[in-house]
Protein backbone atom coordinates (compact mmCIF):
# COMPACT_ATOMS: atom_id res chain seq x y z
CA UNK A 1 0.00 0.00 0.00
CA UNK A 2 0.72 3.71 -0.70
CA UNK A 3 2.94 5.20 2.25
CA UNK A 4 0.23 8.10 2.29
CA UNK A 5 -3.04 5.61 2.08
CA UNK A 6 -1.06 3.96 5.39
CA UNK A 7 -0.52 6.86 7.09
CA UNK A 8 -4.08 7.67 6.90
CA UNK A 9 -5.59 3.92 7.82
CA UNK A 10 -3.89 4.95 11.02
CA UNK A 11 -5.31 8.32 11.80
CA UNK A 12 -9.17 7.01 10.70
CA UNK A 13 -10.73 6.18 13.96
CA UNK A 14 -12.88 3.01 14.16
CA UNK A 15 -16.36 2.64 12.74
CA UNK A 16 -15.73 6.45 11.51
CA UNK A 17 -18.32 8.00 8.48
CA UNK A 18 -15.68 8.94 5.95
CA UNK A 19 -15.81 10.74 2.36
CA UNK A 20 -13.02 10.03 0.20
CA UNK A 21 -13.15 13.11 -2.21
CA UNK A 22 -11.46 11.93 -5.56
CA UNK A 23 -11.51 8.24 -4.64
CA UNK A 24 -10.18 6.68 -7.65
CA UNK A 25 -10.44 2.99 -7.70
CA UNK A 26 -11.59 2.41 -4.44
CA UNK A 27 -8.56 1.08 -2.70
CA UNK A 28 -8.62 3.42 0.18
CA UNK A 29 -12.48 3.00 0.92
CA UNK A 30 -12.38 -0.87 0.63
CA UNK A 31 -9.17 -1.40 2.97
CA UNK A 32 -10.76 1.10 6.02
CA UNK A 33 -14.00 -0.68 5.23
CA UNK A 34 -11.89 -3.88 5.89
CA UNK A 35 -9.94 -3.14 8.72
CA UNK A 36 -11.78 -0.49 10.06
CA UNK A 37 -15.02 -0.65 10.09
CA UNK A 38 -15.85 2.53 8.31
CA UNK A 39 -18.79 3.46 6.10
CA UNK A 40 -18.53 6.11 3.70
CA UNK A 41 -18.75 7.51 0.17
CA UNK A 42 -16.01 7.80 -2.72
CA UNK A 43 -16.57 11.11 -4.69
CA UNK A 44 -15.00 10.18 -8.64
CA UNK A 45 -15.50 10.99 -12.16
CA UNK A 46 -13.59 8.67 -14.21
CA UNK A 47 -16.72 5.98 -15.40
CA UNK A 48 -13.82 3.24 -15.33
CA UNK A 49 -13.04 3.92 -11.46
CA UNK A 50 -16.50 4.23 -11.20
CA UNK A 51 -17.20 0.71 -12.61
CA UNK A 52 -14.20 -0.61 -10.80
CA UNK A 53 -15.77 0.64 -7.53
CA UNK A 54 -18.89 -0.74 -8.11
CA UNK A 55 -17.63 -4.42 -8.38
CA UNK A 56 -15.75 -3.66 -5.11
CA UNK A 57 -18.82 -2.63 -3.25
CA UNK A 58 -17.52 0.31 -2.55
CA UNK A 59 -20.54 3.40 -2.69
CA UNK A 60 -18.99 5.67 -5.66
CA UNK A 61 -21.10 8.96 -6.39
CA UNK A 62 -20.14 10.56 -9.40
CA UNK A 63 -19.65 13.78 -8.84
CA UNK A 64 -17.19 16.96 -9.97
CA UNK A 65 -14.92 18.45 -6.85
CA UNK A 66 -14.60 21.42 -9.05
CA UNK A 67 -18.52 22.24 -8.36
CA UNK A 68 -17.93 22.00 -4.76
CA UNK A 69 -19.93 20.06 -1.52
CA UNK A 70 -22.84 22.18 -1.48
CA UNK A 71 -25.09 18.87 -1.74
CA UNK A 72 -23.80 17.89 1.76
CA UNK A 73 -25.11 19.58 4.65
CA UNK A 74 -23.22 20.55 7.31
CA UNK A 75 -20.92 17.84 9.27
CA UNK A 76 -22.61 15.25 7.40
CA UNK A 77 -19.24 12.99 7.83
CA UNK A 78 -17.01 12.64 10.76
CA UNK A 79 -13.75 12.53 8.50
CA UNK A 80 -13.18 13.94 4.97
CA UNK A 81 -9.79 12.50 3.03
CA UNK A 82 -8.51 13.51 -0.21
CA UNK A 83 -5.40 12.03 -1.70
CA UNK A 84 -3.70 13.36 -4.23
CA UNK A 85 -6.09 15.61 -5.79
CA UNK A 86 -5.96 19.10 -4.22
CA UNK A 87 -3.42 20.11 -6.82
CA UNK A 88 -5.93 19.73 -9.63
CA UNK A 89 -8.68 21.35 -8.51
CA UNK A 90 -9.55 24.86 -9.65
CA UNK A 91 -9.65 26.04 -5.76
CA UNK A 92 -7.71 23.99 -3.19
CA UNK A 93 -8.28 26.98 -0.89
CA UNK A 94 -12.26 26.62 -1.12
CA UNK A 95 -12.11 22.91 -1.52
CA UNK A 96 -10.25 22.83 2.39
CA UNK A 97 -13.01 25.13 3.93
CA UNK A 98 -15.90 23.08 2.22
CA UNK A 99 -13.68 19.41 3.54
CA UNK A 100 -13.87 21.44 7.20
CA UNK A 101 -17.93 22.08 6.60
CA UNK A 102 -18.96 18.90 5.84
CA UNK A 103 -16.77 17.09 8.85
CA UNK A 104 -14.79 18.98 11.81
CA UNK A 105 -11.62 17.07 11.02
CA UNK A 106 -9.94 16.35 7.50
CA UNK A 107 -6.57 14.50 5.60
CA UNK A 108 -5.27 15.79 3.14
CA UNK A 109 -2.31 14.38 0.92
CA UNK A 110 -0.42 15.80 -2.46
CA UNK A 111 3.04 15.74 -3.94
CA UNK A 112 5.61 17.61 -1.93
CA UNK A 113 6.78 20.44 -4.76
CA UNK A 114 10.03 21.44 -2.22
CA UNK A 115 11.00 17.83 -2.58
CA UNK A 116 14.67 17.68 -3.35
CA UNK A 117 14.60 15.99 -6.55
CA UNK A 118 12.44 18.59 -7.83
CA UNK A 119 14.52 21.47 -6.61
CA UNK A 120 17.51 19.58 -7.84
CA UNK A 121 15.56 19.38 -11.42
CA UNK A 122 14.66 22.70 -11.65
CA UNK A 123 17.73 24.34 -9.65
CA UNK A 124 20.27 22.65 -12.32
CA UNK A 125 18.36 21.94 -15.48
CA UNK A 126 16.28 25.06 -15.53
CA UNK A 127 12.85 22.95 -16.41
CA UNK A 128 10.20 21.88 -14.96
CA UNK A 129 10.18 18.94 -12.64
CA UNK A 130 9.02 15.73 -13.51
CA UNK A 131 9.21 12.47 -11.38
CA UNK A 132 7.88 8.82 -10.79
CA UNK A 133 5.23 11.72 -8.14
CA UNK A 134 4.87 13.94 -10.68
CA UNK A 135 4.78 12.34 -14.15
CA UNK A 136 3.54 14.94 -16.18
CA UNK A 137 5.23 17.44 -18.58
CA UNK A 138 3.99 21.08 -17.69
CA UNK A 139 1.85 21.53 -20.96
CA UNK A 140 -0.36 18.41 -20.04
CA UNK A 141 -0.42 17.58 -16.59
CA UNK A 142 -3.64 17.96 -14.59
CA UNK A 143 -1.75 19.41 -11.60
CA UNK A 144 -2.36 22.83 -11.84
CA UNK A 145 -2.15 24.08 -8.13
CA UNK A 146 1.43 22.39 -7.16
CA UNK A 147 2.48 23.40 -3.94
CA UNK A 148 4.77 22.62 -0.96
CA UNK A 149 4.85 21.21 2.58
CA UNK A 150 5.55 24.60 4.03
CA UNK A 151 2.51 26.08 1.15
CA UNK A 152 0.12 24.29 2.61
CA UNK A 153 0.74 24.90 6.43
CA UNK A 154 0.40 28.69 5.83
CA UNK A 155 -2.57 28.21 4.35
CA UNK A 156 -4.16 26.88 7.11
CA UNK A 157 -3.27 29.12 9.32
CA UNK A 158 -4.34 31.84 7.14
CA UNK A 159 -7.29 30.24 6.73
CA UNK A 160 -8.28 29.52 10.53
CA UNK A 161 -7.63 25.70 10.24
CA UNK A 162 -5.85 23.91 12.96
CA UNK A 163 -3.18 20.98 11.85
CA UNK A 164 -3.44 18.18 14.33
CA UNK A 165 -1.00 15.95 12.70
CA UNK A 166 1.38 16.36 9.53
CA UNK A 167 3.76 13.64 8.16
CA UNK A 168 5.69 12.96 4.92
CA UNK A 169 5.31 9.64 2.53
CA UNK A 170 8.29 8.60 0.10
CA UNK A 171 6.23 6.88 -3.05
CA UNK A 172 6.55 3.06 -1.86
CA UNK A 173 9.81 2.80 0.00
CA UNK A 174 10.21 2.89 3.83
CA UNK A 175 10.93 6.50 5.09
CA UNK A 176 14.06 7.61 5.53
CA UNK A 177 14.82 9.86 9.50
CA UNK A 178 15.66 12.93 6.76
CA UNK A 179 12.45 13.09 5.42
CA UNK A 180 10.95 13.24 9.24
CA UNK A 181 13.61 15.63 10.53
CA UNK A 182 13.37 18.06 7.48
CA UNK A 183 9.67 17.21 5.47
CA UNK A 184 9.79 19.96 3.00
CA UNK A 185 13.20 19.11 1.66
CA UNK A 186 13.15 15.43 1.97
CA UNK A 187 9.51 14.62 1.90
CA UNK A 188 7.55 13.23 -1.55
CA UNK A 189 4.18 13.06 -0.42
CA UNK A 190 2.57 15.58 2.21
CA UNK A 191 0.30 14.30 4.39
CA UNK A 192 -1.68 16.85 6.95
CA UNK A 193 -4.47 15.93 9.59
CA UNK A 194 -6.24 19.28 9.96
CA UNK A 195 -9.27 20.51 12.18
CA UNK A 196 -11.58 23.33 12.52
CA UNK B 1 -36.93 -14.82 -37.21
CA UNK B 2 -34.38 -13.97 -34.12
CA UNK B 3 -31.74 -16.35 -33.41
CA UNK B 4 -32.68 -17.77 -30.42
CA UNK B 5 -29.44 -19.89 -30.34
CA UNK B 6 -27.70 -16.77 -29.50
CA UNK B 7 -25.34 -17.43 -26.32
CA UNK B 8 -26.16 -13.58 -24.81
CA UNK B 9 -30.43 -14.22 -25.27
CA UNK B 10 -32.86 -15.56 -22.70
CA UNK B 11 -34.43 -17.22 -26.23
CA UNK B 12 -38.28 -18.26 -26.35
CA UNK B 13 -39.87 -17.25 -23.53
CA UNK B 14 -43.73 -17.55 -22.44
CA UNK B 15 -46.21 -15.52 -20.24
CA UNK B 16 -47.39 -16.71 -17.11
CA UNK B 17 -50.44 -15.72 -15.36
CA UNK B 18 -50.99 -15.52 -11.27
CA UNK B 19 -54.76 -15.40 -9.77
CA UNK B 20 -55.21 -13.66 -6.88
CA UNK B 21 -58.31 -14.37 -5.13
CA UNK B 22 -58.47 -11.83 -1.77
CA UNK B 23 -59.76 -8.19 -1.59
CA UNK B 24 -56.67 -6.28 -2.73
CA UNK B 25 -57.72 -2.62 -1.07
CA UNK B 26 -55.95 0.09 -3.26
CA UNK B 27 -54.65 3.75 -1.94
CA UNK B 28 -57.22 6.00 -3.52
CA UNK B 29 -59.69 3.99 -1.02
CA UNK B 30 -61.65 1.37 -3.42
CA UNK B 31 -60.22 -2.58 -3.67
CA UNK B 32 -60.60 -5.17 -6.34
CA UNK B 33 -62.23 -8.04 -5.61
CA UNK B 34 -58.80 -10.13 -6.64
CA UNK B 35 -57.30 -9.73 -9.56
CA UNK B 36 -54.76 -11.41 -12.04
CA UNK B 37 -51.01 -10.60 -13.10
CA UNK B 38 -49.02 -11.62 -16.17
CA UNK B 39 -44.77 -12.15 -15.96
CA UNK B 40 -42.46 -13.60 -17.19
CA UNK B 41 -39.16 -15.48 -16.07
CA UNK B 42 -35.61 -15.77 -17.18
CA UNK B 43 -32.54 -18.00 -15.07
CA UNK B 44 -33.52 -20.43 -12.46
CA UNK B 45 -34.63 -19.92 -9.03
CA UNK B 46 -31.77 -21.48 -6.61
CA UNK B 47 -32.47 -23.66 -3.70
CA UNK B 48 -32.78 -20.89 -1.44
CA UNK B 49 -34.66 -18.87 -3.35
CA UNK B 50 -32.03 -16.21 -2.54
CA UNK B 51 -30.91 -15.01 -6.19
CA UNK B 52 -34.48 -13.21 -7.72
CA UNK B 53 -34.35 -10.54 -9.38
CA UNK B 54 -37.41 -8.33 -10.12
CA UNK B 55 -37.70 -5.99 -13.03
CA UNK B 56 -40.22 -3.19 -12.70
CA UNK B 57 -41.50 -1.80 -16.00
CA UNK B 58 -42.21 2.05 -17.52
CA UNK B 59 -45.18 4.02 -18.72
CA UNK B 60 -45.60 1.85 -21.90
CA UNK B 61 -43.98 -1.41 -20.71
CA UNK B 62 -45.04 -4.99 -19.81
CA UNK B 63 -43.44 -8.36 -18.56
CA UNK B 64 -41.62 -8.72 -21.54
CA UNK B 65 -38.57 -7.74 -21.20
CA UNK B 66 -36.24 -10.01 -22.69
CA UNK B 67 -35.95 -12.81 -25.26
CA UNK B 68 -38.56 -13.47 -27.72
CA UNK B 69 -42.51 -15.14 -27.73
CA UNK B 70 -42.13 -16.51 -31.33
CA UNK B 71 -39.55 -17.77 -33.74
CA UNK B 72 -41.04 -14.89 -36.31
CA UNK B 73 -40.45 -11.77 -34.12
CA UNK B 74 -39.22 -8.88 -35.02
CA UNK B 75 -37.95 -7.33 -31.94
CA UNK B 76 -37.01 -9.15 -28.15
CA UNK B 77 -38.40 -7.53 -25.38
CA UNK B 78 -38.11 -3.98 -24.26
CA UNK B 79 -35.07 -4.64 -21.63
CA UNK B 80 -32.82 -7.32 -24.22
CA UNK B 81 -30.13 -5.18 -23.89
CA UNK B 82 -29.78 -5.51 -20.30
CA UNK B 83 -31.06 -9.07 -19.57
CA UNK B 84 -29.60 -12.52 -20.81
CA UNK B 85 -26.49 -14.46 -20.25
CA UNK B 86 -23.66 -12.74 -20.04
CA UNK B 87 -25.81 -9.16 -19.77
CA UNK B 88 -25.74 -6.74 -16.68
CA UNK B 89 -29.01 -9.02 -15.34
CA UNK B 90 -27.15 -12.31 -16.03
CA UNK B 91 -29.81 -14.86 -16.26
CA UNK B 92 -26.94 -17.45 -15.31
CA UNK B 93 -26.95 -16.39 -12.09
CA UNK B 94 -30.17 -14.97 -11.47
CA UNK B 95 -33.88 -15.63 -11.33
CA UNK B 96 -35.39 -12.80 -13.16
CA UNK B 97 -39.15 -11.61 -12.67
CA UNK B 98 -40.70 -8.84 -14.74
CA UNK B 99 -44.76 -8.29 -14.28
CA UNK B 100 -47.03 -6.53 -16.10
CA UNK B 101 -48.68 -4.27 -13.89
CA UNK B 102 -52.02 -3.81 -12.23
CA UNK B 103 -54.24 -1.67 -14.67
CA UNK B 104 -52.08 -2.65 -18.06
CA UNK B 105 -53.04 -3.84 -20.95
CA UNK B 106 -51.01 -6.55 -21.54
CA UNK B 107 -52.40 -9.36 -19.62
CA UNK B 108 -52.84 -8.29 -16.39
CA UNK B 109 -56.19 -7.34 -14.69
CA UNK B 110 -56.68 -3.88 -16.02
CA UNK B 111 -59.44 -1.49 -17.64
CA UNK B 112 -60.26 -4.09 -20.01
CA UNK B 113 -60.48 -6.91 -17.65
CA UNK B 114 -64.15 -7.64 -16.76
CA UNK B 115 -65.58 -6.02 -13.74
CA UNK B 116 -67.42 -8.75 -12.01
CA UNK B 117 -69.57 -6.26 -10.14
CA UNK B 118 -71.07 -5.63 -13.57
CA UNK B 119 -70.19 -8.62 -16.54
CA UNK B 120 -68.81 -5.98 -18.79
CA UNK B 121 -65.28 -4.38 -19.04
CA UNK B 122 -64.17 -2.24 -16.29
CA UNK B 123 -63.03 0.83 -18.87
CA UNK B 124 -62.60 3.87 -17.18
CA UNK B 125 -64.37 2.65 -13.71
CA UNK B 126 -61.01 0.94 -13.00
CA UNK B 127 -59.60 2.19 -9.98
CA UNK B 128 -56.60 4.58 -10.44
CA UNK B 129 -53.32 3.02 -9.46
CA UNK B 130 -50.51 4.30 -7.71
CA UNK B 131 -46.95 2.74 -7.12
CA UNK B 132 -47.14 1.38 -3.92
CA UNK B 133 -50.06 -0.13 -5.23
CA UNK B 134 -47.86 -1.79 -7.60
CA UNK B 135 -45.81 -2.55 -5.26
CA UNK B 136 -47.83 -4.32 -2.75
CA UNK B 137 -49.29 -6.66 -5.59
CA UNK B 138 -45.66 -7.37 -7.06
CA UNK B 139 -44.67 -8.57 -3.11
CA UNK B 140 -48.16 -10.61 -3.50
CA UNK B 141 -46.50 -12.41 -6.57
CA UNK B 142 -43.05 -12.70 -4.60
CA UNK B 143 -45.04 -14.67 -1.84
CA UNK B 144 -46.86 -16.98 -4.38
CA UNK B 145 -43.01 -17.53 -6.14
CA UNK B 146 -41.77 -18.57 -2.58
CA UNK B 147 -39.32 -15.21 -2.46
CA UNK B 148 -38.89 -13.73 0.51
CA UNK B 149 -36.17 -11.32 -0.40
CA UNK B 150 -35.09 -10.18 -3.41
CA UNK B 151 -31.19 -10.21 -4.22
CA UNK B 152 -31.96 -6.82 -6.06
CA UNK B 153 -35.18 -4.77 -7.98
CA UNK B 154 -34.19 -2.95 -10.89
CA UNK B 155 -35.99 -0.91 -13.42
CA UNK B 156 -35.68 2.77 -15.69
CA UNK B 157 -38.50 5.76 -15.62
CA UNK B 158 -41.24 4.82 -13.76
CA UNK B 159 -39.87 1.27 -12.86
CA UNK B 160 -37.51 3.18 -11.52
CA UNK B 161 -39.96 5.25 -9.09
CA UNK B 162 -41.29 1.68 -8.57
CA UNK B 163 -37.63 0.39 -6.90
CA UNK B 164 -37.64 3.31 -5.31
CA UNK B 165 -41.12 2.70 -3.35
CA UNK B 166 -40.11 -0.98 -2.48
CA UNK B 167 -37.55 -0.58 0.07
CA UNK B 168 -39.53 2.39 2.02
CA UNK B 169 -43.01 -0.40 1.83
CA UNK B 170 -40.84 -3.48 2.51
CA UNK B 171 -37.65 -2.68 4.05
CA UNK B 172 -36.67 -6.20 4.58
CA UNK B 173 -37.39 -7.77 1.27
CA UNK B 174 -34.63 -6.34 -0.54
CA UNK B 175 -30.85 -6.24 -0.71
CA UNK B 176 -30.57 -3.97 -3.41
CA UNK B 177 -32.06 -1.56 -5.74
CA UNK B 178 -31.17 -0.17 -8.91
CA UNK B 179 -33.03 3.30 -9.63
CA UNK B 180 -32.61 4.08 -13.32
CA UNK B 181 -33.73 7.19 -15.09
CA UNK B 182 -35.97 7.92 -13.06
CA UNK B 183 -37.16 10.49 -10.03
CA UNK B 184 -38.40 10.93 -6.73
CA UNK B 185 -41.23 12.99 -7.80
CA UNK B 186 -42.58 14.76 -10.92
CA UNK B 187 -41.74 18.09 -11.86
CA UNK B 188 -44.36 21.19 -12.77
CA UNK B 189 -43.41 20.30 -16.27
CA UNK B 190 -43.87 16.78 -16.67
CA UNK B 191 -46.81 16.81 -15.07
CA UNK B 192 -48.00 19.52 -17.58
CA UNK B 193 -46.44 16.46 -20.27
CA UNK B 194 -48.47 14.28 -18.71
CA UNK B 195 -51.95 16.48 -18.52
CA UNK B 196 -51.91 17.50 -21.96
CA UNK B 197 -51.44 13.78 -23.13
CA UNK B 198 -54.25 12.91 -21.11
CA UNK B 199 -56.62 16.24 -22.28
CA UNK B 200 -55.43 14.61 -26.08
CA UNK B 201 -57.20 11.63 -25.40
CA UNK B 202 -60.01 12.65 -23.33
CA UNK B 203 -60.67 15.45 -25.81
CA UNK B 204 -60.88 12.75 -28.79
CA UNK B 205 -65.01 12.57 -29.76
CA UNK B 206 -64.13 8.74 -29.72
CA UNK B 207 -63.48 8.52 -25.96
CA UNK B 208 -66.72 8.59 -25.38
CA UNK B 209 -65.85 9.49 -20.94
CA UNK B 210 -63.57 5.96 -21.23
CA UNK B 211 -66.34 4.02 -22.85
CA UNK B 212 -65.11 3.49 -26.19
CA UNK B 213 -64.90 -0.23 -25.72
CA UNK B 214 -68.91 0.02 -25.44
CA UNK B 215 -69.14 2.46 -28.72
CA UNK B 216 -67.52 -0.28 -30.81
CA UNK B 217 -64.27 2.49 -31.32
CA UNK B 218 -61.45 3.60 -30.24
CA UNK B 219 -59.93 7.00 -29.24
CA UNK B 220 -56.97 6.49 -32.11
CA UNK B 221 -56.67 10.32 -32.66
CA UNK B 222 -55.90 10.87 -28.72
CA UNK B 223 -53.99 8.39 -27.86
CA UNK B 224 -51.79 8.96 -31.19
CA UNK B 225 -51.10 12.72 -30.33
CA UNK B 226 -50.45 11.48 -26.41
CA UNK B 227 -47.74 9.25 -27.64
CA UNK B 228 -46.61 11.74 -29.98
CA UNK B 229 -46.05 14.05 -27.14
CA UNK B 230 -44.42 11.83 -24.77
CA UNK B 231 -42.00 10.64 -27.58
CA UNK B 232 -40.98 14.17 -27.82
CA UNK B 233 -40.03 13.75 -24.05
CA UNK B 234 -38.31 10.49 -24.57
CA UNK B 235 -35.67 11.85 -27.00
CA UNK B 236 -32.84 14.40 -26.38
CA UNK B 237 -32.48 17.53 -28.83
CA UNK B 238 -29.60 15.82 -29.85
CA UNK B 239 -31.00 13.17 -30.75
CA UNK B 240 -33.56 13.90 -32.53
CA UNK B 241 -31.12 16.71 -34.56
CA UNK B 242 -29.00 13.44 -35.46
CA UNK B 243 -31.67 11.47 -36.58
CA UNK B 244 -33.88 14.02 -38.88
CA UNK B 245 -32.04 17.19 -38.91
CA UNK B 246 -34.32 19.48 -40.98
CA UNK B 247 -34.42 16.23 -43.48
CA UNK B 248 -37.46 16.53 -45.76
CA UNK B 249 -39.62 13.48 -47.30
CA UNK B 250 -39.83 14.70 -50.51
CA UNK B 251 -37.34 17.17 -53.04
CA UNK B 252 -39.07 20.79 -51.83
CA UNK B 253 -41.34 22.43 -49.42
CA UNK B 254 -45.33 21.94 -50.89
CA UNK B 255 -46.39 24.33 -48.27
CA UNK B 256 -49.29 22.33 -46.86
CA UNK B 257 -50.00 20.55 -43.89
CA UNK B 258 -49.13 17.35 -44.79
CA UNK B 259 -46.32 15.19 -43.94
CA UNK B 260 -43.06 17.62 -45.05
CA UNK B 261 -40.38 17.20 -42.37
CA UNK B 262 -38.43 13.40 -41.54
CA UNK B 263 -39.49 13.81 -37.72
CA UNK B 264 -43.04 14.52 -38.59
CA UNK B 265 -43.31 11.65 -40.52
CA UNK B 266 -41.91 9.97 -37.55
CA UNK B 267 -43.80 10.83 -34.89
CA UNK B 268 -46.61 10.27 -36.87
CA UNK B 269 -45.73 6.70 -37.35
CA UNK B 270 -45.05 6.07 -33.97
CA UNK B 271 -48.20 7.53 -32.37
CA UNK B 272 -50.46 5.50 -35.26
CA UNK B 273 -48.68 2.27 -33.99
CA UNK B 274 -49.05 2.89 -30.66
CA UNK B 275 -52.43 4.10 -30.58
CA UNK B 276 -53.61 0.50 -31.66
CA UNK B 277 -51.65 -1.75 -29.67
CA UNK B 278 -52.07 0.60 -26.21
CA UNK B 279 -54.85 1.25 -24.49
CA UNK B 280 -56.56 4.44 -23.45
CA UNK B 281 -57.88 3.93 -20.24
CA UNK B 282 -54.15 2.40 -18.90
CA UNK B 283 -52.16 5.00 -20.78
CA UNK B 284 -54.72 7.39 -18.63
CA UNK B 285 -54.24 5.70 -15.14
CA UNK B 286 -50.17 4.85 -15.68
CA UNK B 287 -49.70 8.80 -16.23
CA UNK B 288 -52.16 9.42 -13.31
CA UNK B 289 -49.59 7.09 -10.83
CA UNK B 290 -46.83 9.15 -12.30
CA UNK B 291 -47.76 12.07 -11.21
CA UNK B 292 -49.28 10.98 -7.56
CA UNK B 293 -45.41 9.30 -6.88
CA UNK B 294 -43.90 11.73 -4.10
CA UNK B 295 -42.87 9.65 -1.38
CA UNK B 296 -41.73 12.51 0.58
CA UNK B 297 -45.22 13.83 0.78
CA UNK B 298 -45.79 11.87 3.53
CA UNK B 299 -42.66 13.06 5.36
CA UNK B 300 -43.10 16.72 5.69
CA UNK B 301 -41.46 16.63 2.37
CA UNK B 302 -37.97 15.58 3.59
CA UNK B 303 -37.09 12.60 1.26
CA UNK B 304 -33.89 11.15 3.44
CA UNK B 305 -36.66 11.18 6.39
CA UNK B 306 -39.29 9.21 3.91
CA UNK B 307 -35.60 6.62 3.50
CA UNK B 308 -34.76 6.13 6.92
CA UNK B 309 -36.17 3.13 7.08
CA UNK B 310 -34.48 1.18 4.01
CA UNK B 311 -31.96 -1.35 4.51
CA UNK B 312 -30.55 -2.00 1.08
CA UNK B 313 -27.78 -0.71 -0.98
CA UNK B 314 -28.81 1.36 -3.90
CA UNK B 315 -27.80 2.21 -7.10
CA UNK B 316 -28.62 5.75 -9.42
CA UNK B 317 -28.27 5.89 -12.82
CA UNK B 318 -28.98 9.14 -15.08
CA UNK B 319 -28.50 10.23 -18.27
CA UNK B 320 -26.46 13.24 -18.89
CA UNK B 321 -28.94 14.29 -21.99
CA UNK B 322 -32.40 13.40 -20.06
CA UNK B 323 -34.45 16.12 -20.00
CA UNK B 324 -37.68 14.24 -18.89
CA UNK B 325 -35.84 13.71 -15.55
CA UNK B 326 -32.77 14.99 -15.66
CA UNK B 327 -30.10 14.01 -13.97
CA UNK B 328 -30.59 16.52 -11.10
CA UNK B 329 -33.84 14.90 -10.30
CA UNK B 330 -31.08 11.34 -9.47
CA UNK B 331 -28.81 13.83 -7.69
CA UNK B 332 -31.83 14.71 -5.36
CA UNK B 333 -32.42 11.12 -4.53
CA UNK B 334 -28.85 10.68 -4.26
CA UNK B 335 -28.22 13.56 -1.29
CA UNK B 336 -31.00 12.41 0.15
CA UNK B 337 -29.66 8.77 0.56
CA UNK B 338 -26.42 10.50 1.45
CA UNK B 339 -28.44 12.65 3.86
CA UNK B 340 -29.60 9.60 5.70
CA UNK B 341 -26.59 7.28 5.65
CA UNK B 342 -27.74 5.27 3.32
CA UNK B 343 -25.47 3.24 1.11
CA UNK B 344 -25.44 4.36 -2.48
CA UNK B 345 -23.35 4.51 -5.44
CA UNK B 346 -24.42 6.88 -8.83
CA UNK B 347 -23.10 7.76 -11.88
CA UNK B 348 -24.45 10.25 -14.60
CA UNK B 349 -24.10 8.26 -18.01
CA UNK B 350 -22.74 10.00 -20.86
CA UNK B 351 -25.40 9.79 -23.52
CA UNK B 352 -26.80 11.53 -26.55
CA UNK B 353 -30.03 9.81 -26.32
CA UNK B 354 -32.11 11.60 -24.01
CA UNK B 355 -34.30 9.92 -21.58
CA UNK B 356 -34.65 6.33 -24.06
CA UNK B 357 -30.98 6.09 -23.11
CA UNK B 358 -31.83 3.53 -20.67
CA UNK B 359 -33.29 1.08 -22.62
CA UNK B 360 -29.67 1.64 -25.51
CA UNK B 361 -26.17 -0.02 -25.28
CA UNK B 362 -23.87 1.97 -23.88
CA UNK B 363 -20.45 0.68 -22.63
CA UNK B 364 -21.04 3.33 -19.52
CA UNK B 365 -24.14 1.78 -18.62
CA UNK B 366 -23.06 -1.28 -18.87
CA UNK B 367 -19.79 -1.38 -17.17
CA UNK B 368 -21.04 0.00 -13.79
CA UNK B 369 -24.91 -2.07 -13.81
CA UNK B 370 -22.47 -5.26 -14.63
CA UNK B 371 -20.27 -4.30 -12.02
CA UNK B 372 -23.28 -3.87 -9.49
CA UNK B 373 -25.21 -7.19 -10.59
CA UNK B 374 -21.95 -8.74 -10.46
CA UNK B 375 -21.07 -8.06 -7.00
CA UNK B 376 -24.72 -8.74 -5.91
CA UNK B 377 -23.50 -12.32 -7.28
CA UNK B 378 -20.33 -12.06 -5.34
CA UNK B 379 -22.00 -11.39 -2.21
CA UNK B 380 -24.55 -13.96 -2.80
CA UNK B 381 -21.88 -16.86 -3.29
CA UNK B 382 -20.04 -15.24 -0.08
CA UNK B 383 -23.16 -15.65 2.21
CA UNK B 384 -22.81 -11.58 2.42
CA UNK B 385 -25.84 -10.40 0.55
Amino acid sequence: MRTDLAQIMQWVPERAHVLDLGCGDGTLLAALTEHKGVQGYGLEIAPDNIATCLAKGVNVLEQDLDEGLSNIVDDAFDMVVMTQALQVLRRPDLMLDEMLRVARECIITFPNFAYWRHRLHLGMRGRMPVSKSLPHEWYDTPNIHLSTFKDFSHLCDRQGHRIIDRAVGDGDHQLHWSAQRWPNLFGQVAIFRIER
Amino acid sequence: MPDTTLSSSVGLVTPQTATFETDFHLACGKHLPGFELVYETYGKLNDTASNAVLVCHALSGHHHAAGYHHLDDRKPGWWDSYIGPGKPIDTRHFFVISVNNLGGCHGSTGPQSINPDTGTSWGPDFPIMTVEDWVKSQALLADRLGITRFAAIVGGSLGGMQVLQWPITYPERLANAAIIAATPKLSAQNIAFNEVARQAIRSDPEFHDGWYEQHGVLPKRGLKLARMIGHITYLSEHSMGAKFGRDLRTDSLNYGYDVEFQVESYLRYQGDAFSTRFDANTYLLMTKALDYFDPASGHNNDLAKALSNTLCRFLVVSFSTDWRFAPERSRELVNALVKAKKPVSYTNVDSPYGHDAFLLPNDHYEAAFGAFMRRIYSDLNQGTL
